[in-house]
Formats: structure tokens, C-alpha cells, sequence
């Protein structure tokens, strides 16, 4: 009875060892081959202790391209694509929750119907139109369309419904305005809200290729997964050590916040995927 | 004055947002339509009204018929093997120890990492000559694969992919969804001496299931969309036998500016999309309803 128990938690043990294996080796590897010599990639068996670690294969990756240009890009697009939400969502969310007026109802749907419109249907018309109005290959292109977000007036919504009516009675009665009200009541009241939205938000567009492969066309403009992404057709052969430096570029950071605020990220992925 | 005022606010403080909405994502939907009844190469200057035409050479054109129906596998296939892997993950890791919850961690950690990285590195691990899948297939005596190389791996390779992404955000939602079974019910199962099993099939099943079918729903909804590793890894080749409905889209409108016919092909996933976010909302719906 006893043998049978430990076999099944041995049996346990080891079945959850090989899904983090699954899991982690990819990474693993990526981080391997990306300190590797050209010959060490193209060896079979695989080698999985490089020689030498090479660390100038990141310098490599970087130089391949104007990639302090895509980084600055990705950097302006993400934040202000992660400023303007928050000016447009938190109004937009409180009047819904807190107000009732003509048409309400309508102009939720209509929102909410947003939500499921993805960036691969609409890309072609928006195209036209941002050709039309000369900003093609510019950051607005890559920002204007995000700049409100249709999930997260629906969440904020939610959460600035919790707020007691008397708090804010309370406040009136004090002759605060309905902006004060916002700012310095709500906002703060539903700060993890916000910040979960923040963070998904960020992952979204830092991470974002589709967008910004179809709206660019130049490296003004281009954002860091696109630049990376060109690491593919380097001239002269498939290089994948450099090409994996590159990925790291893109990986660590996300990795290394995915470690310290693991709680938060899975919260912020999860809480948008149920509601 | 200040009635006006009332009245007006709650329009002012949606106004910004609504303008994002309409101007980006409504008003483009009723172009694009509008765009699929014209011919258009994008430099001339006219729009010529054809009707039903774009419509009619999609039905008779065999590449767009050929990625309507890599579409449909992919998604078949990518959402059925990742919702059974799921549910079966979320009944074993559903635990709070830390172990459990490093183990949660890992195989979310996908989820959050660009698909370009994604893209890269498996085309890396499934590159023919030097990959790691296939050095781990002749460790275990298996014969080697092509992977992307061939026509008969190529989607299926992609399929393997996509379930390595997404596995991990779907059990954890499922592990949300099985901790808001209340605990009572188990407790209640166990005094009438009910088996595991038993009450899995009485139990957790049956209040699992709404999470499972909003969980197919938007896994459906997000595999018709598929474009990321599709472009950085095949181009929707080799022989267009991993071309989808979005990446037959881009070409056609990208590289070869016919945008009617392109927007046609649009207005086709516009449908098919349509018809599962209408199943989404009965279903959010209905589960508000029950609450």
C-alpha cells in the first residue's frame, strides 16, 4: 500500500517535471544558441554547451540594424497608446456606470461590439484611410487606433459600479466636481482594476507585429518586433545565433517582469479572459 | 444653462472614446463591405461597381478555398487538443502549494512573450537539419520530420505551435473557473461515498462547462485571426498548404492591390466571426441570467 503511494507521488512528481520541461526548454535553447559560434548552430547532434559564450552576439543582432530606433519607437508608441487609454477609458467608464442618458444602452453595445472586431479584419480599409490622410508609416498610425479600449471601459465599469453612492453624495455635497469626483475618488478606488488593465495593455502592444508590419513601411517608424522579425532575412544564410540574440532582446524584459509580478500578470491575463 | 450641461456630460465624457470606436473599427467594417462590391487596384482613381462579382471569383478560386479550409483544420484542430489538454492540466495543478503554482507559471509564461519570439524559436527547434525536435525524435528512435518543410507536416506543425501558446492561459482560467465551484458540493459528494469520477461527471463538469464553451469561443474566435507565425514561419507555404483566411487577405490586399477582391474575402471572416460573437454574447448573456 505504502510502495503504491510513493510510485504514484514519484509518478506525480516526474509528470510535472516534464511539463515545466516543455515548457522551459524552448527558452532554454533559445538562450543556448543565442551565446553560440555560427559552427556551433549548425552541428547535429546539438551542442548544449557552447565552447565559448558569446556574448557579442547580441551586439551583433543590435548593430544588424537600427534597432535603438525600433526600441525608442516601441517605447513611444506602448506608453502613449497606455496614456490616452487611460483618458479616454476612465470618463467613458464612469459615465456608464454612474449616469443614465438617452441612448445609454445603445452606445454600450456599440461598444461592446467593438471588443470583438480584431485588428486583422479592419486593417485593410484603416490602411486606406490613414493613406488617405498622409499618416501611414507614422506613430499615429500605430497609436490612433488603440487609444481607446472597448474591454477596458467594460471593466472599469464594472468596478467603479462597487463605489458606494454615499461616498460620492458625500463629496457633491462639498461642491466637488464630477472630475474632482473621478480623479480623486474613483481613479484611486479602483486602482488595481487600472493597473491590471495597464499591464495587459502593455504586454498587448509592446508584443504587437501585425499592426505595425502592416502600417509601416520605413525604419522611422518600425517597432522592435518588426525589426527583430527581419532578422530572418538577413543576407547570407540563416544565421540563427544571432537570430536568437535578437529574441532575447525582445524575451528577458518580458521575463524577467513576468517574474516579479507573476501574481499580477496571470491576474491581468485571466481576469480579461473570463470577466 | 446648467441643465443643458447635465444632459450633455455623460455624452462628453464618452465622446473620446466613442470617436476611437467609430472612426477605426465601425466606419472601416461598412467600407470594407462597401469595397467588396467594387474593383479597385488601389492607384486608379475609379472604383468600378461589380457586384457580386469579388464573390463569385472567391468561390472559383482555389487558393482562397484552399486557406478557408487550412483555416477551419487549424482551428478544429488547435482548440479541441488544447481545451482536453486544459482541462485535464487544470484538475491536476488546481493546487496551492508552490510547486503547483511554479508550474502554473511555467506554462502560462507563453502567453505573454511576443509570437515573433515564438514564431523564431520554434522554427528554430523545428528546423529539418540542426532542430531539437528532431534530434529528440531519433533519440527515442522515432523517424525524423520535415516539419515546416513539407506540405503534409507544415500545418500541423503550426497546430503544435498554437496549443504551445495558448495551453497555459486556458488552463488557468479554467483553474479560476474550478475554484469558484463552492467546496460544499465535494463535501456533500464524499459523505454519499461518490467516486472521483463520479463526481467529476456530476460536479465539476457540469459547472465547469460554461467556462469551457466561452473558452472554445474565444479560442475559435482567436485561431481565425491567426497571422503571426503564419507569416514569420511559412508565408503560408510550402505549396499555400498553411495559408489562412487572414494571411490570403493580406496578400491579396498587400502585395497584390486588389483590394475589392481582398475585402471580399474580409467581408467572408466578418460572417464568420459574426456568427460565433453572436454565441458569445447569448452566452455571456445567459450566464449573468443565472447569477
Amino acid at each position: 500500500m505504502r510502495i503504491h503511494q510513493l510510485f504514484l507521488k514519484l509518478l506525480n512528481v516526474t509528470s510535472l517535471v516534464l511539463i515545466i520541461l516543455i515548457f522551459a526548454t524552448p527558452f532554454v535553447w533559445m538562450a543556448v544558441t543565442s551565446v553560440k559560434s555560427l559552427s556551433e548552430t549548425i552541428t547535429f547532434p546539438p551542442v548544449w554547451i557552447p565552447e565559448t559564450i558569446r556574448f557579442e552576439n547580441f551586439t551583433l543582432a543590435w548593430e544588424s540594424g537600427p534597432f535603438f530606433r525600433y526600441l525608442v519607437n516601441s517605447l513611444i508608441v506602448t506608453f502613449s497608446i497606455l496614456i490616452l487609454q487611460f483618458l479616454t477609458i476612465v470618463p467613458a467608464a464612469y459615465a456608464f456606470a454612474r449616469y443614465q442618458f438617452f441612448a445609454d444602452r445603445t452606445l454600450f453595445a456599440l461598444t461592446m461590439i467593438t471588443l470583438m472586431i480584431p485588428t486583422q479584419l479592419i486593417f485593410l480599409p484603416v490602411y486606406l484611410q490613414f493613406s488617405s490622410w498622409g499618416i501611414l508609416d507614422t506613430h499615429l498610425a500605430l497609436i490612433l487606433p488603440f487609444a481607446a479600449n472597448a474591454f477596458g471601459i467594460f471593466m472599469l465599469r464594472q468596478s467603479f459600479k462597487q463605489v458606494p453612492e454615499e461616498l460620492l453624495e458625500a463629496a457633491r455635497l462639498d461642491q466637488a466636481s464630477e472630475w474632482k469626483i473621478i480623479y480623486k475618488i474613483m481613479v484611486p478606488m479602483a486602482k488595481p482594476t487600472i493597473i491590471t488593465l495597464l499591464l495587459f495593455s502593455f504586454i498587448t502592444h509592446w508584443n504587437d507585429y501585425f499592426w505595425p508590419l502592416v502600417m509601416t513601411t520605413s525604419d522611422s517608424s518600425r517597432t522592435l518586433p518588426v525589426g527583430i522579425a527581419a532578422l530572418t532575412n538577413v543576407e547570407g544564410g540563416v544565421a540563427w545565433h544571432i537570430m536568437m540574440a535578437g529574441n532575447m532582446i525582445l524575451v528577458v524584459p518580458i521575463l524577467i517582469m513576468f517574474f516579479f509580478a507573476q501574481r499580477q500578470i496571470i491576474r491581468a491575463f485571466v481576469y480579461t479572459g473570463v470577466k | 444653462m446648467n441643465h443643458l450641461w447635465m444632459t450633455l456630460r455623460p455624452y462628453t465624457m464618452i465622446a473620446p472614446a466613442l470617436l476611437v470606436f467609430l472612426l477605426f473599427f465601425i466606419y472601416p467594417i461598412g467600407y470594407m463591405v462597401y469595397l467588396s462590391f467594387h474593383d479597385w487596384n488601389f492607384i486608379s482613381p475609379d472604383k468600378n461597381f461589380v457586384g457580386m462579382n469579388n464573390y463569385r471569383a472567391l468561390y472559383d478560386h482555389p487558393e482562397f478555398l484552399q486557406s478557408v479550409e487550412n483555416t477551419v483544420i487549424f482551428t478544429l484542430l488547435s482548440v479541441v487538443i488544447t481545451t482536453v489538454i486544459a482541462l485535464l492540466l487544470a484538475l491536476w495543478i488546481n493546487k496551492p502549494t508552490k510547486l503547483y503554482g511554479f508550474v502554473q507559471g511555467a506554462i502560462f509564461s507563453p502567453h505573454i512573450i511576443s509570437l515573433v519570439s515564438i514564431a523564431m524559436l520554434w522554427m528554430w527547434l523545428m528546423d529539418p537539419q540542426y532542430g531539437l525536435l528532431n534530434w529528440l525524435l531519433e533519440l527515442f528512435g522515432l523517424p525524423q520530420s520535415e516539419w515546416l518543410a513539407s506540405p503534409d507536416t507544415a500545418l500541423y506543425s503550426l497546430v503544435i505551435v498554437a496549443i504551445w501558446k495558448s495551453v497555459g492561459f486556458n488552463t488557468l482560467i479554467l483553474i479560476a473557473g474550478l475554484q469558484s465551484i463552492p467546496s460544499y458540493l465535494y463535501e456533500a459528494a464524499e459523505l454519499d461515498q461518490s467516486s472521483t469520477f463520479t463526481s467529476f461527471l456530476k460536479i465539476t463538469l457540469p459547472l465547469i462547462s460554461p467556462t469551457l464553451f466561452f473558452l472554445v469561443i474565444i479560442n475559435v474566435i482567436s485561431s481565425f485571426q491567426v497571422f503571426e507565425t503564419i507569416d514569420i514561419m511559412t508565408q503560408g507555404g510550402p505549396l499555400n498548404s498553411t495559408s489562412t483566411l487572414v494571411y490570403f487577405i493580406y496578400e491579396y490586399g498587400f502585395r497584390f492591390f486588389q483590394l475589392g477582391y481582398a475585402s471580399a474575402a474580409g467581408v467572408v471572416l466578418l460572417i464568420v466571426l459574426s456568427i460565433f460573437t453572436v454565441l458569445y454574447f447569448l452566452l455571456v448573456s445567459r450566464r449573468v441570467h443565472y447569477q
